[in-house]
């Protein structure tokens, strides 16, 4: 158990132990906090600046089985707290990564939860099998049906119920029965409880809520899109309600369901409101990019805010917005 | 091999137009003396409530191990979007949220050579603290400084002090000759025995140079400028297409691989796309 001694403003000093043990299926961590696929690379860059071994675990950015170069350039714009960016998924292919990477967050002691994208069913398969064997660093996988940046909107698995079911069961074939898998959800469906409950019933563990929203910018000097790849996905703060939004939706549906909340945290403060609405854990994106220190910022100052409400545990909070007066 | 940056809070200590520009200087405890040449630092922008969350990067004209207030930082702003015109109006004591040093630095060659420094605009910002390296290491430094206008030139007073001999030119001829830098960069290159050019300023600059280079067969060591969200290699939105020396292009983050890179390496005409031979690049059905 990580115990972490907070003082609460205006406590007198009398130091509050809260406990940020959680549980996401049969997975105990001990901290919430996980980094945000895609805002994190693997690890290594914010490892300069915070200690990935006292947060829960790093989400790696999503691997393909094959080597891609992502989109052109520009890649990014920025918005009204928040960016658009259009990467691409740009990465270096499985075995690079599981013969670098995975191993470089093994040694140092990393809990890795492994994002993983795949151009077809088959490749999600193939990718879950392969990441599955990677050793025990691995502590689960993330799905990653969701990625706006694919020049395919039909390959957006999470946009419907049965391709998302579809790529749930066969990441679950390929990986075994208790292996913890997540599915990524994208925000941008009518009703995000439906393809929550296809993904359940396929064989998800828990559900991330939410990748970035599609959008778009237009450069008012150049009158073209801002962006390369024209649309790009919006994160940051400014999607942060859509995100409680959708955490509360799915929870208050799928109570026993674990869900990874993230969407425009940047603050303890933020990542509360996640937890209220349901969320057994919470991802930093964007907010990485505005402060390299921020999953350690976030970690102290959610327990702050945890002592201060009167939880003397993370897992008593989770959920608490729902409760009837 | 490069320090490991910190994120430190820094304190605006003063703010002064110069030309175009802006040039701040930032009380930094433990960055500046972590700085070598061609290094950049990363810095919030908008304060405590800010909705512009990206960092943004500049690299270091000054670094200062000790000063009257600590170690400081100078650096160089061009006031064109809402995060630098921020930056541009601020006043002393604001406080300054700083990560670096960042970058690989230039290399800097173990023997007494004869280097030429070209810089177009502001870009010219981290050749000064290069300069000094260089003249300490026994190298005779040729700079070229270009810009539109006398006014967008950065640097021309400081560079006579570091150097040992100054070209200038501007387009429009308010100082120095009217024309490029570039063709002030060969005219040195045609009439001296130049060793490595360092240059830092524009992408057509730099791909001029690169070109330059081949011509008469000088090493290039190009800091480019990319737009970067978060500086330290993680958004992965600064990238351009690079040969590695195994012969592979690969889209490469100009924050972590670079911001120098040899000018031989860059696939200048293809910036802003990615070439067809770059590792893992679209089929035809695209991304």
């Amino acid at each position: 158990m990580t115990s972490i001694r907070v003082v609460p403003k205006g406590g007198r000093g009398v130091p509050v132990e809260v406990n940020l043990d959680t549980q996401l299926g049969a997975l105990s961590l001990p901290s919430p906090i996980l980094t945000a696929s895609g805002c994190a690379a693997s690890g290594k860059e914010l490892s300069q600046f915070v200690d990935l071994t006292t947060i829960g675990a790093v989400v790696t950015k999503s691997i393909m089985m094959s080597p891609r170069s992502g989109r052109a350039t520009p890649r990014m714009a920025e918005t009204p707290s928040g960016m658009l960016n259009s990467i691409g998924l740009q990465g270096p292919g499985v075995d690079e990564f599981l013969e670098h990477d995975v191993p470089w967050l093994a040694s140092k002691g990393v809990r890795t939860i492994v994002s993983i994208a795949g151009n077809d069913v088959e490749e999600f398969g193939r990718l879950a099998a392969r990441v599955r064997r990677a050793g025990d660093s691995v502590i689960a996988l993330e799905v990653n049906i969701s990625c706006p940046n694919v020049a395919n909107r039909g390959l957006v698995f999470a946009c419907q119920a049965h391709s998302a079911a579809e790529v749930i069961s066969t990441v679950r074939r390929n990986v075994g029965g208790a292996f913890p898998i997540f599915a990524k959800l994208s925000p941008d469906v009518t009703d995000i409880v439906e393809i929550a409950q296809a993904c359940v019933d396929a064989g998800a563990t828990g559900l991330s809520l939410i990748n970035t929203l599609l959008g778009m910018v237009i450069n008012t000097e150049t009158l073209t899109p801002a962006l390369a790849g024209v649309t790009g996905g919006l994160s940051g703060p400014a999607i942060r309600p859509v995100a409680v939004r959708a955490v509360w939706q799915v929870h208050a549906a799928l109570p026993k369901i674990p869900l990874i909340g993230m969407g425009g945290i940047l603050t303890g403060e933020d990542a509360f409101q996640f937890i209220l609405a349901g969320a057994s854990a919470i991802a930093i994106g964007t907010a990485n990019f505005h402060d390299p220190s921020a999953l350690t910022r976030v970690q102290n100052e959610l327990s702050l805010i945890l002592a201060e409400r009167g939880f003397s545990s993370l897992q008593d909070a989770i959920g608490f917005a729902h409760r009837k007066a | 091999m490069s320090y490991q940056p910190l994120q430190v809070e820094g304190e605006l200590l003063s703010n002064k137009r110069v030309g175009a520009y802006h040039l701040i200087t930032i009380v930094v405890p433990g960055i500046p003396e972590r700085i070598r040449p061609g290094n950049f630092v990363a810095l919030s922008v908008g304060g405590e409530s800010t909705s512009t969350l990206l960092r943004r990067s500049f690299s270091v004209y000054q670094a200062q191990e000790r000063g009257l207030y600590g170690g400081t930082l100078e650096l160089v702003i061009a006031a064109h979007g809402p995060g630098t015109r921020w930056l541009a109006a601020l006043a002393p004591h604001q406080m300054l949220n700083v990560v670096g040093p960042l970058g690989r630095p230039f290399p800097i060659p173990k023997d007494p050579v004869h280097a030429l420094l070209v810089g177009g605009g502001y870009g010219s910002a981290p050749l000064f603290m290069l300069a000094d390296a260089l003249r300490q290491r026994g190298c005779r430094v040729d700079m070229a400084l270009g810009a539109a206008s006398a006014d967008r030139l950065f640097g021309a007073l400081e560079a006579r002090r570091v150097t040992n001999a100054l070209s200038i030119a501007t387009d429009d001829g308010s100082l120095g000759v009217q024309g490029r830098v570039t063709d002030a960069a060969r005219s040195i290159l045609e009439r001296s025995s130049i060793d490595v050019i360092y240059a830092c300023g524009p992408m057509p600059m730099l791909a001029a140079l690169s070109t330059l280079g081949a011509e008469f067969d000088v090493m290039v060591q190009c800091a480019v400028e990319e737009s970067m969200a978060c500086g330290i290699g993680i958004c992965m939105t600064c990238v351009l297409p690079v040969r590695g020396s195994d012969g592979v292009v690969r889209m490469s983050r100009s924050c972590v691989d670079g911001p120098i890179f040899a000018g031989d390496r860059v696939l200048w005409d293809s910036v802003g796309t990615v070439p067809e031979e770059t590792l893992g690049a679209p089929k035809a059905s695209g991304h």
